[in-house]
């Protein structure tokens, strides 16, 4: 009868946790939903009530057909892509690089660089805008998607060393012993090792990273504004003009935009939820 | 030839001393056991012979080469972790692999090195599992199989049955005994368990903060320990140690006057003492007998029973308060509160001097291992 108590006393706990994230979820993916239904929406329906669902009468897939036919949405969405993709292999790879040589091996400068990689968290990279497209502009890579790779790739830097390097300390230490023994050089004890057991963080890094990129209308403005090499977020602005806004496109470009980061996080969350260091010592 | 030599070894992290210059001969082909309480080093010694830390001074050669300043890898040693340290994201085959692939060993070299060993160690069939998929033992000999398969000049390893269940260690123990007659390989192993040190080893190093306390083989540590600490720490229960001081000298005994004022005699090297001096007397549980028949006696309550079946341990409680165990017949009726004589041969005492250390012992038992015996018997 005692041990009931507890029992009952967790599953309110779990109750007020429940109802407290569902509705931040719902508070979260309301504007998403009806951004969505009013895509599927003819331009009047939109206005005269965005929160009903499309019925036949005012369904409509305009918006899609001017997203899709009439403009260059395409290669926005593949600048887009390029851009993310890239920067996030190299933000893992790096990340996961200097988290390693930070936590494994003592150096001089050692501490110097962790305290600027913790800076680099706590300072927005924005404040550096005037700089950056300066220096851009000295190494020719404004308009070019280089541009913005390279700053994707500072911006998401700090984070991921952080994350990473709590990650990699973890790591048993009698495992990269093992290794050691086993003739395995440092670089291949990375590869082989640290990082197929830290994917999981890996992948939470990745979508941490992912977003604020996609999202970003501020560097793709100011770095890569030209015709062809607009993202995603730049280009559904053509859309929005002083006068008229082509709502039917500016929503079905959204709509468009969110797939890709759905695909990653599915991808990704899969990795997530892997318990890799099971088994590994004792 | 893979001898292992230690000069004068020393290790400190930053400025805290952790080895005071250690010196070991290892033979080829010896099964050393290193035992010390926990933190005196031992480790730490095992991981400066595998070369995974830097050694602060001194020497270390194995197989006449000097291996201070060499990697891992090039030492020709193979070190079993105690939490195993399998890479978890392989399989057996490729924990057990790794180190030859990166070697650059052909494939069919390898496919029948790894199968020999996984042979030797029954684990044949589970090489195509995860370390997670395997139990605590069969993870222990992939750990044993991965040393195995490098052909290491010497086995390192550090307390490798601490994490199995009592019975599975008992199996693994006569395993590793086995193992060890099999490959005849040079063996450094560390273990804080004495049961493991006297039947594994064919010589013991006693390590004590750091230093090496005594070394030998299990029995002359057994019969000879040559400090108080070697005593107390090898043999189980623990010797009784009884305060006691110098009555009167004889040629070839002492005799002693105990802190609860018994006199007993003591045959051990008298050269060293003066009349009156402070003593140690050492008496290890299973010297003592429960009647007054073996010469020596003291009179002692009991306090505590502890029945094991083969045998009983009496806590007993001497007139000045001194703590002693003795183990007993199992058959023995004596309960707790009794009052009882017990007794000793003066043969069988250790007496240590003021600073702890032993005062040699005149007729000690054997100290001869069984494979010196069969010889001496064939001889004979
Ligand atoms: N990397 C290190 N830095 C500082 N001190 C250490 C380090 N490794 C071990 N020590 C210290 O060295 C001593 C011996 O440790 P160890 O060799 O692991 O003992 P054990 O005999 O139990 O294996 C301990 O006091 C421990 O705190
Ligand atoms: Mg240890």
């Amino acid at each position: 009868m005692n041990f009931a108590l507890p029992m009952k006393h967790n599953r309110g706990k779990a109750l007020v946790t429940h109802a407290v994230l569902m509705t931040y979820t719902l508070i979260a993916l309301f504007p998403i939903f009806v951004v969505i239904i009013n895509s599927f929406k003819t331009r009047k329906a939109i206005f005269n009530d965005p929160l009903a669902l499309p019925t036949p009468e005012t369904f409509s897939l305009v918006g899609f057909e001017e997203v899709l036919l009439r403009s260059e949405f395409g290669l926005f969405f593949s600048n887009s892509l390029i851009v993310s993709v890239v920067s996030i292999f190299f933000v893992l790879l790096f990340g996961a690089m200097i988290a390693w040589a930070l936590t494994e091996y003592s150096f001089k400068g050692n501490m110097l660089i962790g305290i600027l990689v913790a800076m680099g968290i706590m300072i927005p990279i924005r404040l550096g805008t005037v700089s950056i497209l300066d220096l851009m502009s000295s190494l020719h890579l404004v308009n070019t998607l280089w541009a913005l790779i390279l700053v994707y790739i500072a911006q998401g830097l700090p984070l991921a060393v952080y994350i990473l390097s709590e990650f990699i300390k973890q790591v048993p230490k009698e495992l990269k012993e093992a290794a050691r023994c086993d003739g395995v050089g440092e670089i291949k004890i990375f590869f082989t090792i640290i990082v197929p057991l830290i994917r999981p963080a890996m992948a939470t890094v990745a979508v941490f990273t992912m977003i604020p990129i996609w999202n970003d209308l501020w560097f793709p403005l100011i770095l890569a504004p030209s015709d062809g090499n607009q993202t995603i977020t730049l280009g559904v602005q053509q859309f929005i003009g002083q006068y008229v806004t082509d709502w039917n496109s500016v929503l079905a470009s959204l709509t468009l935009a969110i797939v890709p980061v759905l695909i990653l996080y599915i991808i990704f969350s899969r990795q997530l939820i892997r318990g890799l260091t099971s088994g590994a010592v004792k | 030839m893979a001898d292992v030599k230690l000069n004068n070894i020393k290790k400190s992290y930053g400025n805290v001393n952790i080895l005071h210059g250690i010196d070991l001969d290892i033979k080829h082909g010896e099964f050393v056991v290193l035992v010390g309480a926990s933190g005196c080093g031992k480790s730490t010694l095992l991981r400066l012979i595998a070369g995974l830390d830097e050694i602060t001074e001194g020497e270390l050669q194995i197989g006449s080469e000097l291996v201070n300043d060499l990697p891992p890898a090039k030492r020709g040693v193979a070190m079993v972790f105690q939490s195993y340290a399998l890479y978890p994201h392989m399989n057996v085959l490729k924990n057990m692999s790794y180190g030859l692939k990166i070697a650059g060993k052909d494939k069919a070299f390898i496919r029948k090195k790894v199968q020999q060993a996984a042979k030797t160690l029954h684990i044949d069939h589970l090489l195509e599992r995860l370390p997670r998929e395997l139990s605590g033992g069969q993870r222990q000999r992939v750990a044993i199989g991965r040393a195995i398969v490098r052909d290491p000049k010497v086995f390192l390893f550090d307390e490798p049955l601490s994490n199995l269940d009592a019975a599975l260690r008992v199996q693994t123990r006569v395993e590793i005994g086995k193992l060890h007659q099999e490959l005849g390989a040079t063996i450094i192993y560390v273990t804080h368990d004495q049961t493991e040190a006297m039947t594994l080893g064919d010589k013991i190093v006693v390590m004590n903060q750091g230093r090496v306390e005594q070394c030998g083989t299990p029995l002359e540590l057994y019969q000879h320990p040559i400090t108080e600490f070697v005593a107390g720490f090898i043999g189980s229960p623990k010797m009784n140690f009884i305060a006691a001081k110098v009555q009167s000298i004889e040629a070839d005994h002492l005799v002693l006057r105990l802190s609860n004022g018994a006199i007993t005699k003591a045959f051990v090297d008298v050269t060293s003492c003066n009349l009156d001096d402070d003593v140690t007397l050492g008496i290890r549980p299973e010297n003592l007998s429960e009647d007054s028949d073996l010469g020596e006696r003291i009179s002692a309550s009991v306090s505590l029973v502890e029945q094991l079946g083969e045998a009983s341990y009496l806590y007993l409680t001497l007139s000045d308060a001194t703590e002693m165990v003795m183990r007993t017949s199992g058959e023995s009726t004596t309960t707790i509160g009794e009052t009882i004589d017990i007794s000793f041969n003066a043969e069988s005492a250790h007496v240590f001097n003021a600073d702890g250390l032993a005062l040699k012992r005149h007729r000690a038992g054997n100290t001869k291992s069984p494979a010196e015996l069969a010889r001496l018997k064939a001889i004979a």
